[in-house]
């Protein structure tokens, strides 16, 4: 029985092909992998020309050059009438640079009575080493009537000379250093005591009007008062009226209306934010301005409606299988939301506020306008004191003429690059490491 | 330990006696209407829950079968635009009174869902969840046994016993099955709602828990929604066909597989549609 059937079965014979046009859809799919593959690397070019401009201008800023010098720390100098002990500003306001400027006229064996060329030495030190000097004073008294090696910052075009950034072929009177400083410079160098070291001074000093001591001190100490404002302010805030908005609130044109008004706040351009800061906290509650206290709360202002918006996201991505299973079980609502919801949501609410975060490191047009552009010497004790932002800073010294003020920009913005990295970075393994698959 | 399942076995006994004997309505819908919005999904629907007994819910989809499921423990509430009509009692009392609270409602009406949803925490928390926020066990021993009970009912007590620590979303479909009906027990309810327990499960996994569901019966009232003739068949005693939100017949499960009054009800039983 079955053999007959088997031997009534005939062979299929494929039949005539249809054009059902395979060529042309696979055509048109290699011509969209083209796209997308040239629109990669088009946007990578990009990214490495910009990388490869700021780390070629700015690695030399992490590198400044000092002289190491015996100085000679001369009572008659710094205390000519001995009156430090009842006078402590003594100390404080001592001709410094004369001890450095006599250090090194004599480690180039220059006599200190040759009135002009002492002149022309003046130039070569930095003014800083008035401070570096006070410093090592202040620090140990006990150092005046000996000497001591010190490593005095050299003026800023010097720097620039010795780290070969300036063309020593031109014509003396068309460049900013003369031919006896890079005399006195190649000889320094020759015996060793003229070297690059690495430039703490970068990351501790305040703002100057001399490049080589102009660093990002009061920058990032401001920086990290904002984000500690926005973090404490923001992310409670944000997190409470997206749990409201997202789990409590009834659905109706009035929650559309705020859903819709989130959403615009978070276009809307920083400066903006800078001005209602002015207006609001600056003006009409008469905060301090240049504080990073007031930074700070134009920056959680600007970054609420990013943690909102990501956190609402958050809590609508976990499955309602588990908002189910916890009121099922008689859960009340805020146990459903405390106990289940929020730890799910959790790494989507950090990995959005640690964007949000990012974003308002960046952020310098409303910090402009709330007069954080200022020259900030010293370290804010508080966040009410007066201070900067590293973005802020970077603009400021993108407005220098100077070419070393140029190349401490450029180290700036490899300094706020880093953090921003390290925030992204640290955002991406923390949802990496704490996402939940169901 | 033996005294207790001893006690626990005379109840079912009696319980069990008292049911064949002299029914009782656990849960009473009285002409329930629900809305979703402009839409009427459930159109006064009278029907009787009979405690110790499994009551089938059937009929095609869309015919408001789990809606009317999702009333008994106002689950309904969660959804905005739901709007329930009619009377709705659990022992004589209405659970649409302003005076009942719906969180204690819902630890007297358990709930098992269709997809198996466990926390995504250790197994043991996933039971011990309900009777903590309950406040059921005084210390951590009571607890344990809580727990140790409950997925004891639940038949799962021998595949996990070893590894409680474990996160219960990485135990099979069955098995997160049944211990989502341990977490059910676990909270002591007299009802447990079931919305197609097993069509999310293959077929072994699917007889363990009817196999569970039969036994259940002894201490719980259990209504579940399903689409499997053969289970309404196999597992409940009393089976109500729903059509168009409507209910259509609702009677002794072997009197409805064997003798329908209604057409309709015939029809779907026997494939004709649906």
């Amino acid at each position: 029985m079955t053999d007959v059937t088997m031997d009534t079965v005939a062979t299929a014979t494929p039949p005539a092909r249809r054009d059902i046009g395979l060529k042309r859809r696979y055509a048109a799919e290699r011509r969209f992998r083209l796209y997308g593959v040239l629109a990669i690397l088009v946007g990578l070019a990009f990214l490495v020309v910009m990388l490869l401009s700021i780390l070629t201008k700015g690695y030399t800023s992490f590198w400044q050059t000092t002289v190491s010098l015996p100085i000679t720390f001369d009572e008659k100098v710094i205390d000519p009438d001995n009156k430090r002990a009842t006078d402590p500003n003594v100390l404080i306001t001592a001709n410094y640079p004369a001890l450095a400027q006599k250090a090194l006229a004599e480690k180039l064996g220059i006599d200190a009575k040759n009135k002009p060329m002492m002149t022309r030495l003046k130039g070569f030190l930095s003014d800083g080493s008035r401070v570096q000097l006070r410093d090592v004073v202040v620090s140990d008294p006990a150092v005046i009537g000996t000497t001591r090696n010190v490593d005095i910052l050299v003026a800023a075009n010097l720097d620039s000379a010795f780290k070969g950034q300036i063309d020593l072929s031109v014509p003396e009177d068309r460049r900013k250093v003369s031919d006896q400083q890079v005399e006195w410079m190649n000889k320094l160098k020759a015996e060793g005591a003229m070297a690059e070291r690495f430039n703490t001074g970068l990351f501790t000093f305040g703002a100057s009007s001399r490049p080589e001591t102009s660093g990002l001190g009061v920058a990032i100490i401001g920086s990290f008062y904002m984000m500690v404002i926005v973090l404490l302010l923001a992310l409670p805030i944000g997190v409470a009226a997206s749990i409201y908005l997202e789990e409590f609130a009834k659905k109706s044109r009035f929650t559309d209306l705020i859903e819709v008004n989130i959403n615009n706040l978070a276009a809307v351009p920083s400066i903006v934010f800078g001005l209602l800061g002015l207006a609001v906290f600056v003006n009409f509650l008469g905060m301090p301005r240049s504080a990073s206290f007031v930074g700070g709360l134009v920056l959680t202002l600007m970054t609420l409606p990013t943690i909102i918006i990501a956190t609402r996201a958050a809590l609508a991505a976990v499955p309602p299988s588990i908002r189910s299973a916890a009121l099922g079980l008689g859960a009340s609502k805020m146990q459903m939301v405390f106990q289940h919801i929020l730890p799910l949501a959790a790494p989507g609410i950090l990995t959005g506020t640690i964007i949000g975060l990012a974003r308002a490191l960046g952020e310098t047009a409303p910090l402009l306008l709330i007069g954080m552009v200022a020259f900030v010497a010293n370290y804010p004790a508080t966040p009410f004191d007066p201070a900067t932002a590293l973005p802020v800073q970077i603009y400021m010294w993108a407005n220098e003429a100077e070419r070393a003020f140029v190349e401490r920009m450029s180290g700036a913005i490899i300094i706020l690059l880093v953090f921003l990295m390290a925030m992204n970075i640290t955002a991406i393994v923390l949802r990496r490491r704490f996402e939940r698959r169901w | 330990m033996n005294i207790m399942t001893e006690k626990t076995l005379e109840q079912a006994v009696s319980s069990q006696m008292s049911a064949q004997t002299n029914e009782v309505i656990k849960m009473r819908g009285d002409k329930v209407t629900v809305h979703y919005g402009e839409k009427q999904a459930l159109f006064d629907v009278n029907l009787d829950i009979r405690q110790n007994q499994v009551t089938a819910l059937i009929g095609p989809s869309g015919c408001g079968k789990s809606t009317f499921l999702r009333c008994l423990n106002r689950m309904n509430d969660t959804i905005d635009s739901a709007k329930v009509g009619g009377k709705i009692t659990l022992d004589s009392e209405d659970i649409y009174d302003p005076k009942i609270d719906v969180v204690e409602l819902r630890a007297r009406v358990g709930m098992v869902f269709q997809k198996p949803n466990p926390f995504p925490k250790s197994i043991y928390e996933n039971v011990a969840y309900g009777p903590r926020i309950h406040g059921l066990a005084k210390n951590k021993a009571e607890m344990d046994r809580i727990v140790e009970s409950s997925l004891q009912k639940a038949a799962i007590w021998n595949e996990v016993k070893d590894r409680l620590g474990e996160p219960g979303t990485g135990l099979s479909g069955g098995q997160q099955q049944r211990l989502c009906i341990a977490r059910a027990i676990a909270v002591s309810p007299e009802v447990i709602l079931m919305d197609e327990p097993c069509s999310a499960l293959d077929p072994i996994a699917t007889a363990k828990v009817e196999e569970l569901i039969d036994e259940l019966r002894q201490n719980y009232t259990i209504v579940i929604v399903t689409h499997s003739m053969q289970q309404a068949a196999r597992v409940s005693q009393r089976t109500a066909m729903f059509h168009l939100g409507y209910l259509v017949e609702e009677g002794a499960t072997d009197k409805m597989f064997t003798n329908p009054d209604d057409k309709r009800t015939q029809d779907y039983i026997t494939g004709r549609f649906g």
